[in-house]
Formats: structure tokens, sequence, C-alpha cells
């Protein structure tokens, strides 16, 4: 038996290097596998405490996650495309629109 | 169920008014005014069947709207509301006609001004204190954007300013209300009034003044009042009517409905320093209208000055003060209303409001000369018109609150001719001075369509104040006796002779 | 007694049909059509008036006509409800009567003008708020005619509204009778909180139970209220500044309004409240004071003006200021007796003078004129004979009522106030002598004089009546020392209040007397000294007779008299040329001033800086603050993950520091 703590590790480290990931570098889609990255490393963690209080629940949670991710996945990548196309550069640096 | 009708009339045709396509400006002017007309008339049936002598609610329809926390759409109208509600629905369909000058986003300009009405109907209507708010908001909303989208040049500095500074005290007046609630687990009127001993305590000075102090931004009081010349100057001509036959109505309203009867003992407490304000607003108010080199800022300063007169009756604590200062409200919208309209057909002609800029305009507009002197004697409360039944019942009660009140407030009679005369005379009389205005086209027929009904109505009013007040006096009769007579006021009745009492 | 009430309203309602007539539908009719309905509708009402007074028996309750309500609010009440006694069945017959002949002398005097119509429904209109003024059952429908015919006032003095002094004169007029009105609006007030109501019956009911005031009090305020709202409308000092001015209106209407019949609703008001009046000794002692210094000041401007219409119109203010010192010395029914006197022959004057204006071609100054005698004659003996009246010469009109308001100051006890309007006297005949020897002696002056043409027989006419009026209007009057029977005290009594004895005890105690004369009861009706009251007669017509000769010599027999004073009393003419400097005065005072701080002060320093600046100062203290915080706003989306991490690191950190504890 794997103690959770294994799990709680495995999936903190994940999220650190999503975390990471996320600020370090520069290309947008780097940027949004870190986000994804981040959220499996969450998702981890739920199923490990959900198996260990064993609550199903929190498997349902991660279902949602898994779904809401997929769409925005979807979504985000759309957008990038049309970033591509109107900035050819995929650079988060170049995009500052939201500036005071 | 009337009433509710009156009051969503508007809103639902605003609605039906968005089906119109925008290339056809002219059906949708007059839809918007056949509305507005519709209104009129239907408010013609409230009074008709509105129960004279009953000084309760009438018309009243209670619906639960939101279940937690317990909100109801809940409207009912006494004599005041009555009045306020029919100055509002027959100043409306006036107010649109005299826009037909309007090219641009017609649309959007008739529906906002039919939600507006709806917004500041319901004020009038409401019974439920959150009700009341929402509509207090929605009657904002349209205003804000009638002064920034089709005002005049500094409109959108002056749209922010009005805005801000009515949000500002209604801020204030949310936190009452939800204090309120707190304290009485409840947002109805006739509950509130009925358990006012719940918030009786030392809170009831801090929601007093919470309450005031919306109320006082709105109508306006000084030194509050600085949005007002503002808002008026940059606004187009049917929204300077409405803001000031009607809007500034609200502040006094609520000071009628809520501020008196539900903190009394607060009300007696603060009225001196509110009597002086009110004192200083109609003095100061006359004495800067006299310096104004605008003419419609002449009339938003003249505002304060009239308005400080409704104070002054309000907190009088009288039934004669009382009275007059709900027929003065009316006689305010008249008068002012009328006002704002002839200007404003004035500033179609020549899109100028500087008093130097006209000059012997009586040679080339006879008629609209005569017209203006009616609604300028009305405004200066020359009897037989309107103004002045309102301002002498108020210098009445007060003078039995104190003589020096009616002093002081009598000296606007002196001041309001003066102004107003001299502003006449400088924009009609003598030679025509200004080679641009001697071929100026004399009133039209729309034009006079909608100056004569506001003429008609101060005269009538003048003259047969009775069927005004006989509504009425119910109404005022027990918002004084809710409010009681404060100790300050009560020894001041002058020594009377024997055989002096009717 | 009757028992039918008369229908009082028909009076009032004829000449407001007729403005409403030449208001809504004059403008495309001819003159003869507008001229007819104007005429006719005054001189109906005039014939109304005379059936009244011999059908209605005006007697010692007053009819009361209640037509409508009108204001009713809480326990205040008011109505439209008219009231016939004695004193308004006299205003009526004056008011319609010298209305009725002004109204057909300007049918040819305005014959010329444009806006013939507009002219005869604002004369119409005056008429309507006069007889509401005379005929009011309360104070505030007095109140609705005092207005109304102000703004009637303004309406026509500004008649002529391309001419900037004619509409700064109607201003004028207009505001200083509003600040008359303040005061009277506020006696109002305080009959309200005294007798509880304004209707007249209720009012003088309640004072007539009240005491005679000793000092001042309730009673007294009141009353001096209610004079300052005669003052303005009587012109009396300190506001009579507006009346000499309103002569830039057309000459009938100054005779119409501005001497006839407007001016002189402030005496008719006081004596209409005569019984608050009799019960404050201080009240009424300030109104005789008031009414002596018009009648001296304005006399002595009067002396040395050019203008035909302007010595005219000092010499109104002066005549009022004599009704007011009958009505302050107790004798109301003298005042009222000069105000009717002086009616018929001040109107006579002015439309006298407008004759001469029209023949002289719209030339006002006396300068050009001269030796207009002989080229109009009928104008020259109507104004011959007003002069006699206004003079005091007897049996003229004049005379009587004059003699007997100066009898009254003396008999009163008030000898000097008997002086200073002796003096009055004599200067009144002066400068009246003065203007008829400029006008109509000596040789023309112009072209305009020596082609003088008389007016037609519609202006003529109108002249005749009002002279015959001037003449035999004071008989009705004869006091009893003279042989008379005093017709019209008799007739006045039911409406006036007799001074109460403590009054004079009171006057006498106070001291305010200098000079101890006998002074009897004025209670009886009997004159006790009608040797005395004789020899004061014989003083007013020698010194009347005096300025006459004064005023001959001066202009006739040695025309250089004139100019040779003035420039002897160089300083002294040029005061009196420039009124004594008070419209100066009052400009600088009030007017100048009051703007300046409006502007300077209440506007641009109160409102724009104080008010608006500290409402600018909230909103930009905001942004300031929200200028700092925004710079957090990079645009960069990596430092704003960063702030997210710091914020959830801080977050972190913060949970294990509280659960630590």
């Amino acid at each position: 038996m794997i103690p959770v703590s294994w799990y709680l590790i495995l999936s903190a480290v994940l999220f650190v290097l999503g975390v990471a990931g996320f600020l370090i570098k520069r290309n947008v889609i780097t940027v949004f596998m870190s986000i994804e990255l981040m959220l499996n490393a969450v998702n981890l963690s739920f199923v490990a405490f959900g198996y260990m209080l064993g609550d199903y629940n929190a498997h349902i949670f991660v279902f949602f996650v898994m779904v809401v991710a997929a769409a925005e996945a979807a979504v985000g990548l759309a957008i990038i495309m049309l970033m591509y196309h109107n900035r050819k550069s995929l650079n988060v640096d170049d995009i500052e629109l939201l500036k005071f | 169920m009337l009433l509710t009708l009156v009051i969503l009339l508007p809103a639902v045709s605003a609605l039906a008014l968005l089906t119109i396509p925008s290339s056809q400006p002219e059906t949708i002017r007059r839809a918007g005014f056949a509305a507005a007309l519709i209104v009129f008339m239907l408010s013609l049936g409230l009074l008709w069947q509105f129960e004279s002598n009953a000084a309760g609610y009438q018309f009243e329809s209670d619906l639960p709207w939101i279940g937690i926390p317990d909100i109801h759409f809940h409207l009912g109208i006494d004599g005041i509301s009555l009045w306020l509600i029919l100055l509002t629905t027959f100043l409306m369909p006036i107010a649109l006609l005299a826009s037909w000058g309007i090219t641009e986003r017609v649309k959007a300009f008739f529906c906002l001004f039919l939600l507006l009405e709806t917004g500041m109907m319901g004020v009038f209507a409401s019974l439920d204190l959150f009700l009341f708010y929402v509509f207090w908001e929605v009657s904002l909303v349209p205003m804000y954007f009638i002064i920034g989208v089709w005002g005049h040049g500094r409109r959108v500095y002056a749209a922010i300013k009005f805005f801000l500074f009515t949000m500002a005290g209604s801020t204030l007046m949310l936190v009452a209300i939800v204090w309120l609630y707190r304290a009485a687990h409840t947002f109805s009127v006739p509950a509130l009034l009925a358990h006012r001993e719940l918030f009786s305590g030392p809170e009831q000075g801090w929601l007093f003044l919470a309450f005031f102090v919306a109320f006082a931004i709105k109508v306006p009081m000084f030194p509050l009042h600085t949005w007002l010349p503002d808002a008026h100057t940059e606004a187009p001509t049917a929204g300077s009517v409405m803001l000031a036959a009607v809007m500034l109505k609200m502040g006094t309203y609520g000071m009628v409905r809520f501020c008196l009867p539900l903190f009394p003992e607060a009300a007696g407490r603060h009225a001196p320093w509110i009597i002086a304000l009110a004192l200083i607003g109609i003095v100061y108010g006359a004495l800067v209208a006299m310096v104004q080199p605008n003419i419609k800022k002449l009339v938003a300063y003249s505002s304060v000055s009239h308005l400080g007169f409704v104070v002054l009756g309000v907190f009088a604590f009288n039934q004669i003060a009382m009275d007059g200062a709900v027929y003065q409200m009316l006689n305010h919208g008249i008068s002012t209303g009328g006002l704002f309209l002839l200007v404003g057909m004035l500033y179609d002609r020549r899109h100028r409001f500087e008093i130097a800029e006209y000059g012997g305009l009586s040679t080339p507009m006879p008629i609209y000369t005569s017209f203006f002197l009616f609604v300028t004697l009305s405004s200066i409360g020359l009897p037989l018109l309107n103004g002045f039944v309102g301002e002498f019942l108020v210098l009445v009660g007060a003078s039995q609150a104190r003589f020096v009140y009616s002093i002081i407030a009598g000296t606007a009679t002196i001041l309001s001719a003066v102004y107003m005369l001299w502003m006449y005379q400088r924009v009609f009389l003598g030679e025509n001075t200004n080679p641009a205005n001697a071929n100026l086209p004399d009133l039209s027929l729309r034009e006079k369509t909608v100056a004569i009904p506001v003429m008609a109505m101060a005269l009538i009013m003048g003259v047969a104040s009775g069927w005004f007040f006989k509504p009425m006096e119910a109404s005022t009769a027990r918002v004084v006796k809710q409010t009681g007579v404060p100790a300050h006021v009560k020894n001041a009745a002058p020594a009377t002779y024997e055989g002096g009492t009717r | 007694m009757e028992t039918t009430t008369p229908q009082l309203w028909i009076l009032p309602a004829l000449p407001l049909l007729g403005a409403a007539i030449n208001g809504f539908f004059g403008k495309r009719q001819s003159r003869a059509f507008i001229g007819g309905v104007a005429c006719s509708t005054v001189g109906l009402a005039f014939l109304y008036a005379v059936y009244l007074f011999f059908t209605a028996g005006v007697g010692d309750t007053p009819r009361i006509d209640y037509i409508a309500p009108w204001i009713s609010a809480g326990s205040f009440h008011a109505d439209f409800s008219l009231y016939l006694d004695p004193l308004s069945m006299l205003m009526t017959l004056v008011v319609t009567g010298v209305g009725f002949l002004i109204h057909v002398y300007a049918t040819e005097y305005m014959a010329h003008e444009d806006g013939f119509y507009r002219f005869f429904c604002y004369l119409n209109l005056f008429m309507f708020f006069m007889l509401t003024l005379v005929l009011a059952g309360n104070y505030l429908l007095l109140f609705v005619g005092w207005e109304g015919v102000g703004l009637c006032s303004y309406l026509l003095i500004g008649f002529y509204y391309l001419k900037q002094s004619a509409i700064i004169a109607g201003k004028k007029a207009f505001v200083v009778n509003r600040i008359g009105d303040f005061g009277f609006t506020l006696a109002m007030l305080l009959i309200i909180g005294t007798a509880g109501s304004l209707d007249y019956g209720t009012v003088f009911k309640a004072f007539q139970n009240a005491p005679v005031e000793n000092g001042v009090g309730a009673v007294t305020i009141i009353c001096l209220l209610l004079m300052m709202g005669a003052c303005g409308k009587s012109a009396q000092v300190p506001l009579y500044v507006w009346l000499p001015d309103a002569m830039e209106g057309p000459t009938p209407v100054s005779a119409l309004i501005h001497a006839a019949t407007m001016v002189t609703a402030g005496v008719y008001m006081v004596a209409r409240s005569s019984h608050l009046f009799v019960k404050s000794p201080v009240a009424m002692e300030v109104v005789a004071v008031i009414g002596c210094i018009t009648c001296i000041f304005a006399a002595t401007i009067g002396l040395v003006q050019t203008d035909i219409k302007r010595v005219l119109a000092y010499s109104t203010v002066s005549q009022l200021g004599y009704m007011f010192l009958g009505c302050g010395v107790g004798a109301f029914s003298a005042g009222v007796f000069h105000l009717m006197t002086h009616a018929f022959f001040k109107a006579l004057l002015f439309l006298g003078a407008g004759s001469v204006i029209t023949a002289m071609h719209h030339e006002q100054e006396m300068g050009a004129m001269g030796g207009l005698r002989k080229k109009i004659p009928t104008t020259f003996m109507t104004m011959l004979l007003a002069c006699l009246a206004i003079s005091g010469i007897p049996p003229f009109a004049g005379f009587f009522s004059k003699d007997e308001i100066l009898w009254s100051a003396w008999h009163n006890g008030h000898p000097w106030l008997w002086l200073g309007g002796s003096i009055t006297a004599g200067m009144t005949a002066f400068y009246m002598f003065r203007l008829l020897f400029l006008t109509f002696f000596g040789e023309p002056r112009s072209d305009h004089a020596q082609h003088a043409h008389e007016s037609p027989s519609t202006m003529t006419v109108p002249l005749i009546c009002l002279a015959v009026l001037s003449v035999i209007g004071g008989w009705i009057g004869v006091p009893k020392a003279l042989g008379g029977s005093a017709h019209f005290e008799h007739f006045l009594e039911p409406s006036l209040a007799r001074v109460p004895v403590e009054f004079s005890a009171y006057a006498r105690a106070s001291g305010s007397d200098p000079i101890d004369i006998p002074r009897p009861n004025p209670e009886p009706a009997e004159p006790e000294e009608p040797g005395a009251e004789r020899l004061f007669s014989l003083i007013a017509v020698v010194i009347g007779a005096s300025g006459i000769g004064l005023a001959y010599y001066a202009y006739v027999v040695k025309p250089e008299t004139g100019q040779k004073l003035s420039a002897q009393f160089h300083g002294a003419y040029r005061v009196l040329l420039n009124k004594y400097y008070v419209d100066e005065l009052y400009e600088v005072l009030f007017l100048k001033s009051t703007t300046a701080v409006s502007r300077e002060v209440l506007w641009h320093a109160v409102d724009e800086t104080v008010i608006d600046g500290a409402a600018n100062g909230v909103g930009s203290t905001a942004r300031a603050m929200g200028g700092f915080a925004r710079l957090m706003q990079s645009g960069f989306i990596r430092s704003y993950a960063a702030w997210v991490l710091f914020g959830a690191v801080g977050a972190l950190f913060y949970m294990i520091l509280q659960w630590a504890k």
C-alpha cells in the first residue's frame, strides 16, 4: 500500500513544475500546458484524498475538472490560434493590451 | 390593478418601441408620444376613482417578489403620491412632444424616457422600501444617459456629476434601509410605521440623517445643489423638464413620506438646522440666479430657491405648511417645467442659452414672448396663478412655527421678481440687438400645443386650488399627525384676541 | 333692508371680459371695435355701480357676495368673496367713472400707436384687478388685485417695449412694489396668526376687541407692515422712487394708474384697515409722519422739474402724502375724500398734459412750450380749473378735502404736521401754476408751440367732464363749520373706525406733542370750534393764493426770476433737480452691491470654488488613489501570475501561522 503522502508529494511537485513553467516560459503553448499540469496536479490530490477518505464525490469533481479543462483547452487553443494569426507571435510578453 | 398598469405600461411600451425599426423615426416618435398620452389618460382614471376623504393608501397591490429577504412588489398611493404621479404623466407627453427635434438615436431616446416615467412613478407609489430603492435607482439610469448622450456641451461631465452626487446619497439610504430591515424584519412601509418603536432608539438619528442626506441631494438643498445647474444646463429640453419637474420632487417626496413619519423625534430634533439650510437655499438660490448669464442656469438656481420653500414647509410641522409644500412641489413642476420647455424652443432656433445672445425677441416672436411672460409670472408667484398659492401657504405655515422664517423666506418674493423680470427684459424687450435673431420664426402649432396645457394648468391651479387640495388634505393631515409637533415649535403661536377664532 | 344680494361679481367681470375679447381676438379687429369693447365694458361697469349705489342700500352692514372657494388648507381659508360697503362703493364709483372717461380719451390719444389692442387689453385687465382690489372681501383677495394692478402697471409702463427707459421703469415699478408687497404679505401672516382669518368681518371684529396698544406690540407691527405695503403701492418715502419713472408710460396710463386709481390703493388699504390702525397710536403717528415727509419732499422736487409729466408725478406723490397724513391723524374720511377729489383733478391734469403733449408733437419739456393758451383753449381752461382745485382755492374740489386734512391735523394735536402740510400747500400752488404759466402763457418758445392745435372732442369731452367734477366734486363734503353738512363723512362712517378716546390720552401722556393746545375729544360729530376751523380754512386759502401769486410774479411778470433764483441757489437747485440723488443712492446701496456680492462671493467663490471644489476634491482624491493602484496592472500575464503566487503563498503562510497558534 502506497501511503497517501507519496501521491501528495507527486502532486505538489507537478504543481510547482506547472507554476514554474507558467512563470518562466514565454511561449503561449508552453504556458497553456503548464496550466493543464497544475490542474492535473490538483486532480491527483483530489483522487488521492478521495481514495483515502473513501469519498467518491472527489472522483466526480475530478471528472468535472477534466471536462472543464477540455472545454478550456478547446477555447484556449482557439484563442492562441487567433492570437498567432493576428500577431505572428506566440510570445506572451507581446500581448499586453490589458495594461493600464 | 389600475395603478400597476399605469406604472408598468411605460416600461412595457418602451420594450414594444424597440420592435419598430430605427429607420422610421417618425413612427417611433408618434408611438412613444401615444404611449405617454395613454398613460396620462389612464392616470386620470386614478384621479376619478380616488376616494378624496380617505387618508390611507388606495389602489394597493401587494405581491411577494423575493422570498428571502422578504421583499414585496407593494404599490399604493395616497393623496400626495396621486398628484405627483399625475404631474409625471401630465408632463411626460408634453416633454416628448417637445422633443420632436431630436434626430439622433430617436428610438433610444423615447425608450429611455418611457423607462424613466416608470421609474419615477414607481418611486411615488412604492410601499416597500426595497422596491422604492429599486425604482429610485431605475429612474437614475435613464436620466444619466439622457443627459450624457443627448445633452449639450459639457454633457458627460454633467451626467457623471449628476450620477455621482445622487449615488452618494442613495448609498447611504441603502445602508439605512438594510438597517431598518435588520431591526424590524420587514421592508413594508405600513408595517414599519406601525412598529416605529423597533428603531426609535439612538440609531434613529443616524437613520434619519442617512435618508435625509439622500433626499437633500436630490432636492437639492444648499450646499449639495451644485450638480443641478450643470445637469440642467447640459440636459436636452425634455430631460431638463423631467428633471426639474419630477425628479427633484422625489427628494421632497421622500422627506414627506419617510423622513418625517418614520423618524419623528429625529426630524424634530434636526429641524432647526434643516430649516436654516432651506432658508439659506431660498435666499442664496435667488441671489445667485440673479447674476447668471445663462438662461437655463438661472432657472436652475431659481429651482434651488423654490424647493427651499418646499423643505421649509415640510419641516414646519403643521398642516398649512405641509399642504403648501406639497402644492409648491406641483407648482414648481408646472412653472419650471414650463420655463424649460420654452427655453428649449429658443434653443431649437438659436442653439444658445446665453442671455447676452438675445435681446428684443418680442419683435420677431410676439406669441412666444407673451407665453414666456405668463410662465414667468407663474414662477414669481403672481396671485391667481399657481405659484402664489403654494408660496403663501408655506409662508403662513412657517410663520406659525416661527415668524422669522417667513421674513427670510419672504424676501425671495422680491428677489424672484428681480431675477426673472431682469432676464425677461434682457431677452425679450428693447430693440433687437443681434441680427441673428431678427428673423426667428414664432411658435409652430406643435410648440403651442406643448406650451398651452402647461399655462392652462398654471391658471387652473392658481384659481381652483380647492380641487387639488381636496384629495390631498387627508393625506397631509395624516403625515402631520404621524410626525407630531416637536417641542421647539409648540410655543410659538402668537396671542389671539377674543373673538378671533372662527 | 333688501333681501337680494347684489351681484357684485358683474363689476370686475365686465372689464375682464373686455380684456379677454381684446387680448384673444383684438389683433385682427378694427380700432373702432377694440375701443368700443374696452370703453363699453368699463362704461357698463360704471352704470352698474351707479345702479348699485341707488338700489343696493349701501349702509351700516356690508353686503357680501360669496362667489367661490379659493384656498382651503388646514385651518386656513380664503374665498373669492366681494364686499360692498360705503368705502368700496365710493372707490368703485371713482374707479369706474374716472376709468371710463380715461378709456374714452385713450381711444383717441392712442389712435395712431401700434399695439392698440394690446393697450386696451392691459387697460381693461387693470380695471378688473382694480375692482377686485376695492371690492375684495378679504385681505388675500385684496392682495390679488394689489399684485394684479402692479402687473398691469408694469405692462403699461413698458408699453413702448422698444424703449429702454420705459422697460427699465416698468421693472423698477414692479420690483419696488414687490418690496412693499413683502411687507403686506408679512402683515397678512400676522393677521392670520392673530385673528385666524383674513376675512374683513372676522379680522375687524377681532381687532375691535383688542385694547389700544401702548408702545410697539403685535397690532403696531401689523399696521407698520401694512403701511410698508402702502408705501410701495402709493409711492411714499422711501419707496416712492418708481412713480416719477413710471411717467414713461403712455399719458392715459399715467392718468388712470399713476394718478387717479392704482396709486391710491395704499390709502384705500389703510382706510380699509382703520379698525387695526386705531388700535396703535405709534403706527398712526408713523403713517402721518411718512405722509407729511413725503408731501414736503416730493413738492420740493416738483418745484424745479421741467418735464410736464414729471411735475405732475411729483405732485401726485406729494398729494398721496396728504392722504396718508389725513389717515395718520385719524381723519380717515378726509384722506379718502382727498383721494376722490384728487382722482378728479389729477386725472384731469394728466389728460390735459396729454392733450398738450399731443398738440406739441410729443414734446414734454416745458421749456419748449409757452403761449399755448390761445392755441388750445379748451385744454387751457380745464387745466386752469384743475390747478385751482389742487391749489386749494374755494370752491373747487381740492379746497374742501385738503382743508379738512389740515384742520384734522391741527385739531387732533399735530401742529407740526399741520405746518408741514400747509407749507406743502403753498409749494403745490406755486409749482402747479408755474407749470400752467410756463405752458400756456408767454410767447411760444418752439415751432411746435407755434403751430399747436386743439385735440378732437373725444379727448376734450372727458377733460370737460373731469373739469366739472373738479369744480363740484368737493361740495358733497363741505364741513359743517363752513355751512355744509359733511355728507361725505356720514356716508363713509360705517366703513371707517373712529379714533378711540384713550388714543389722545395716550398721545398727551407720551408727550409726542410739543405744543400744548386744547385737544378735545374727537368723538363728537358737532364741531365745537367753527370759528377756529373757519380761521384755518382762511389761512389755507391765503397760503394757496400766495403760492399762485408768487408763481405769477416769477413766471409771468418777471420771467427771468426763475433763472436768477436757480443761479443764486445753485447747489440747492442741483440737488432738487437731481431729486436729492436718491435714485443714485439706491443704486449703489442695493443694486450694485447685491449683484456684486451675489456674483463674486456667492456664485464664484461659494458655489464654484468651495462647494464644487470640495466635490471635485473628493473625486480627484479617489482618482489619485486609483492611479497609484493601477500600476499593478502591467499587462504581462506572467506578472499577474506572480501576484497570484505571492498572494497564495501569503495566504498559506497566514494559515500556517494561525494553525501554529
